[in-house]
């Protein structure tokens, strides 16, 4: 019932995924340990073309959830920053919105201790 | 989000020997509790940490003794609780490197979900033995989303019987058991010889597996539809969609033209993520997921646009 689709695209999505994060850090992707693991183990899989391969199709079924761990991260961070309130502004900040300013009491308020 | 958090190096020692000491978070800057012995300032257990800075340029990964560790620069990479952080395979310790390689200038523990549940698994900080895991884990099936059926309206119940019979049919021959579905309020009636069968499946799992397998169990509010992800019946992406059939179904009803921007890479997030925890008897590297929804609420309430 699983329809994963071809493992080269599993593969291509992992690593545009590793691009955007290697891009972050500036290093290029193929450095990463991700890189070279995922190729080998794909590379070591691909031999066995039998659909029935369970190893194959086990390894591919983690490699698609891994893609979607990458992916949902990715979409998440995205929407935190699109949608994420900033927090409330301050008293002077608010007071400055509206043109006033907080007073000056050198002695400090009467309720501070 | 109690879990998110990490400490490296534990509490308590002089600054130079655990040059990795984050400050106490959520008690305002300046609040060391371990390092100003005299200051009594309670520490919320297994909180978060506040944002810290990069202080390292690189990840590697070396075997010891008990599985993989990862490495910040020349430190190792320890768990909340003083641990070393180990995972039992290299997968996973890859995805753990991944997560931390690809923080910039602030370190943002949210994003890192494999290492929160990494450092969950291997703390144990609710101190559930394997019985206690199982025992939650089975709590979700007497009131299994994929069982509990409506009776009204109409659209509804034809989506519910084509989306999710299937996933109990193939879980009762998967499993040589009866599950069946009901619209009672109680929910579904599972007889127990069901349970046990599930029970001794579930024992079958070592700590990490179990772990994980309780976290996609509470979020997925199934254990059908979990038990389909672990046995890569179904992938994250229609676990998820399956158990969020009723919202996806409301979302589709709504007579606002404007777009549905739920945070469903959330909910993904979380599923993936536990899968990693997931192995068979031996070791982790499944990327599936489970997590508290709470930051997803957050978010929730701000992106999903519901109907008026």
């Amino acid at each position: 019932m699983v329809s994963l689709g071809p493992p080269a695209r599993t593969l291509r999505g992992l690593l545009q995924e590793l691009r955007y994060l290697s891009a972050a850090t500036g290093r290029p992707y193929r450095d990463t340990a991700a890189y070279r693991y995922l190729v080998e183990a794909f590379r070591a899989h691909r031999v066995t073309s039998e659909k029935l391969c369970r190893a194959q199709h086990e390894l591919h079924f983690q490699a698609a959830t891994y893609l979607c761990l990458l992916q949902s991260t990715r979409n998440h961070v995205a929407l935190h920053q699109e949608f994420h309130s900033k927090g409330e502004r301050s008293v002077e900040e608010a007071a400055g919105a509206v043109g006033l300013k907080l007073p000056q009491q050198p002695g400090g308020k009467g309720w501070e201790s | 989000m109690w879990r998110s958090c990490f400490r490296l190096g534990a509490g308590g020692g002089s600054f130079p020997r655990r040059p990795c000491l984050l400050p106490a978070a959520p008690l305002g800057p300046g609040s060391q509790a371990e390092s100003a012995p005299g200051l009594s300032l309670p520490r919320r257990a297994y909180a978060p940490p506040a944002e810290r800075k990069k202080f390292y340029q690189n990840v590697s990964i070396t075997q010891g003794e008990d599985g993989y560790e990862i490495n910040l620069d020349h430190r190792k990479l320890k768990t909340p609780n003083a641990k070393l952080f180990t995972v039992p395979s290299e997968a996973l310790a890859v995805a753990v490197a991944t997560e931390w390689d690809s923080q910039q200038d602030t370190i943002k523990f949210y994003t890192m979900h494999l290492t929160t549940l990494c450092n969950t698994s291997l703390d144990n900080p609710s101190q559930r033995n394997k019985d206690q895991l199982i025992q939650a884990s089975m709590k979700f099936l007497d009131t299994d989303t994929i069982c509990y059926r409506v009776e009204e309206p109409e659209t509804l119940v034809e989506l519910q019987k084509n989306e999710w019979d299937p996933v109990i049919d193939w879980a009762e021959k998967r499993y040589n058991v009866k599950i069946g579905s009901s619209t009672n309020i109680m929910g579904p009636d599972i007889p127990s010889k069901t349970k046990e069968t599930f029970i001794s499946h579930l024992a079958s799992y070592n700590m990490w597996a179990l772990q994980g397998m309780e976290f996609v169990i509470t979020q997925l509010k199934s254990m059908v539809l979990s038990l389909g992800l672990i046995d890569r019946h179904l992938t994250v992406e229609k676990a998820v969609l399956l158990s969020r059939l009723e919202e996806e179904y409301q979302a589709s009803q709504s007579i606002l033209e404007s777009p549905m921007i739920v945070p469903i890479p959330l909910l993904n997030i979380f599923l993936s993520r536990n899968g990693a925890m997931w192995n068979g008897p031996t070791t982790m590297n499944y990327m599936n997921c489970g997590l508290e929804l709470q930051l997803g609420r957050f978010l929730f309430t701000f992106a999903q646009k519901v109907p008026q």
